[in-house]
């Protein structure tokens, strides 16, 4: 019986003796009476009893934004591992060649670090996209949709930072075609270039202030921002998609967050980290040869997945319209999407005009469409 | 299970249901300490790496210090001992010696004074007689470990005594 319902319990079956002897049962009681009158832990447990999470045919779906924070915890926790021998700057490459073949499991903990960062991002698509088709960021659920995109952009940025760090080959080309991006931009496009890289080139310079970003500016940013974003989640409940709301109230089914919920959450987590150890165990991630600015750019560089489909898109449209022109119309293009996607809350705001709602809806599959397809191009181009 | 004959409700036979929860749970509880030992193990080998380096290197029982044999008399020679500091003096009477430069009371390293033909460690004031290592003032416990030295016409060989 759990110790806040137990306490007359407890005090029925101690009878005169019990007064004086201390079972181990009283002694959590009174531990847990001390902690609840300076916690307040009652308010807590009376807090998550009463919450419910919705049951329907969609209710898979409620599971990924769980499994991105576990993947982020496991991110944190293999970052840490991994901070206690990596140097930033010039010896960064020797200190992670020493992590992968000195240090015992180096390999397996690197190799882990770079495989939840690519299921962290997968996994934040996937909630993403689920939110975006359930009409999840509808009044009162704006600011979560927003906090989320800010998000999801931290989490790429997360990802740019982190793969410079070893500086191998195909991070040091990486990183210097991403930051050559900006340089499209008119005017002010090479100094914000310059300023990323600490220098007209990506150097020693570059991984150090990757470094400060990937481990104190990021998660100084991120971690508010998550905190904000799961009490947001608190707050409002999970949201119904709307074929779940057509229905009369009578006929929508829950179950309670706590324990039902939870168990299952907890039950995914540990399926996402056995595919995890699975993953890193068996494609262990590779580190290739140390960078070098006069060496020519290995054939078949590629941007991670993530970012195949923004590099793609420019690359295509660099080939219609050649030259300035062609970057900065892609870089709008690419702005204008991302903005009206974020803004999409503004536009879809309730299930009674049907016009907007179906027409936020294929725009939502466009954008599936646009991913799925200019990524493919980009995998089948470098083939 | 056995069924309630009035209203055909199931009964639950509790002493066997104790038993298959008892044992359901000892299970559980295996396999999660089982998991979580997978887990714990390699970061604990990954945590432990650098112990087990210092380890070998301080496995080592020799060290030869080239051209170590032209140090001028009354001077002494910092190096390596595997993975911690050592002393190699040369008295001014000719006597070569070597000992562990590390402190026996609090690890910190201790320094030859010619002036003083002493071995001080500046910590906390602790001294040792330069010619055989033995603690004869302050908070050291035990005198520095000492090592057998051998000059050669190519340097001095400094091994595990």
């Amino acid at each position: 019986m759990p110790a806040w319902k137990s306490r007359e319990h407890e005090r029925g079956q101690e009878g005169p003796k019990g007064d004086c002897r201390m079972t181990t049962k009283t002694q959590t009681n009174a531990l847990f009476e001390w902690v609840d009158e300076r916690l307040g832990l009652r308010e807590i447990i009376a807090f998550a009893s009463k919450k419910t999470v919705p049951v329907h045919a969609q209710s898979f779906w409620y599971y990924w934004g769980g499994i991105s924070l576990f993947l982020f915890l496991v991110q944190c926790f293999t970052g840490v591992l991994l901070l206690v021998y990596y140097r930033p700057g010039a010896d960064a490459y020797e200190s992670v060649r020493q992590i992968n073949f000195q240090m015992h499991f180096g390999w397996l903990i690197r190799s882990a670090h770079s495989w939840s960062a690519n299921l962290f991002i997968f996994a934040i698509f996937v909630h993403m996209f689920s939110v975006f088709f359930m009409k999840a960021y509808r009044k009162p659920r704006e600011f979560g949709w927003l906090s989320g995109m800010l998000l999801f952009v931290l989490a790429t940025v997360f990802g740019f930072s982190g793969y410079l760090l070893p500086m191998d080959e195909l991070s040091y080309f990486a990183t210097k075609v991403g930051l050559q991006i900006p340089t499209a931009i008119p005017y002010v496009g090479t100094a914000i270039a310059d300023m990323l890289r600490g220098g007209p080139d990506v150097s020693e310079f570059t991984v150090q202030r990757f470094f400060a970003l990937h481990v104190v500016v990021l998660p100084a940013l991120f971690l508010p921002l998550l905190g904000f974003h799961l009490w947001l989640v608190q707050r409002h409940g999970n949201a119904l998609p709307p074929s779940e709301e057509a229905k009369p109230a009578f006929m929508r089914k829950s179950v309670p967050f706590f324990p039902n919920f939870l168990v299952k959450d907890l039950a995914l987590w540990l399926v996402s980290l056995n595919i995890l150890a699975v993953l890193a165990h068996t494609y262990p991630w590779p580190l290739g040869s140390p960078a070098d600015s006069i060496k020519p750019a290995p054939v078949g560089i590629h941007p991670e997945w993530y970012f195949m489909s923004p590099f793609e898109l420019l690359k295509l449209l660099g080939s219609w319209m050649p030259g300035e022109f062609g970057e900065i119309a892609g870089l709008l293009i690419f702005t204008a999407g991302l903005l009206i996607w974020v803004l999409i809350p503004f536009y879809d705001t309730s299930r009674e005009n049907e016009q907007r709602a179906r027409s936020a809806h294929y725009f939502g599959l466009l954008a599936v469409f646009v991913l799925v397809a200019t990524t493919a191009i980009g995998y089948w181009a470098i083939r | 299970m056995a069924t309630n004959s009035v209203n055909n409700t199931p009964v639950i036979e509790k002493a066997e249901e104790t038993v298959t929860r008892r044992l359901f749970l000892a299970a559980a509880g295996a396999a999660g300490l089982c998991y979580a030992g997978a887990l714990a193990y390699p970061i604990y080998r990954y945590l432990a790496s650098p112990m087990e380096m210092a380890q070998s290197a301080s496995a080592i029982t020799e060290v030869m210090l080239k051209d170590a044999q032209k140090l001028e008399k009354g001077s002494v020679l910092m190096f390596k001992f595997g993975s911690s500091p050592a002393l190699l003096i040369h008295h001014e009477d000719g006597v070569w010696v070597s000992f562990s430069a590390v402190c026996t009371h609090l690890g910190c390293t201790v320094q030859f004074e010619p002036a003083a033909n002493r071995i001080h460690c500046a910590c906390h004031g602790g001294v040792y007689d330069s010619n055989t290592g033995a603690n004869v003032s302050g908070p050291p416990p035990k005198p520095l470990t000492r090592y057998k030295v051998a000059v050669t016409d190519a340097g001095v060989e400094v091994s595990r005594a």
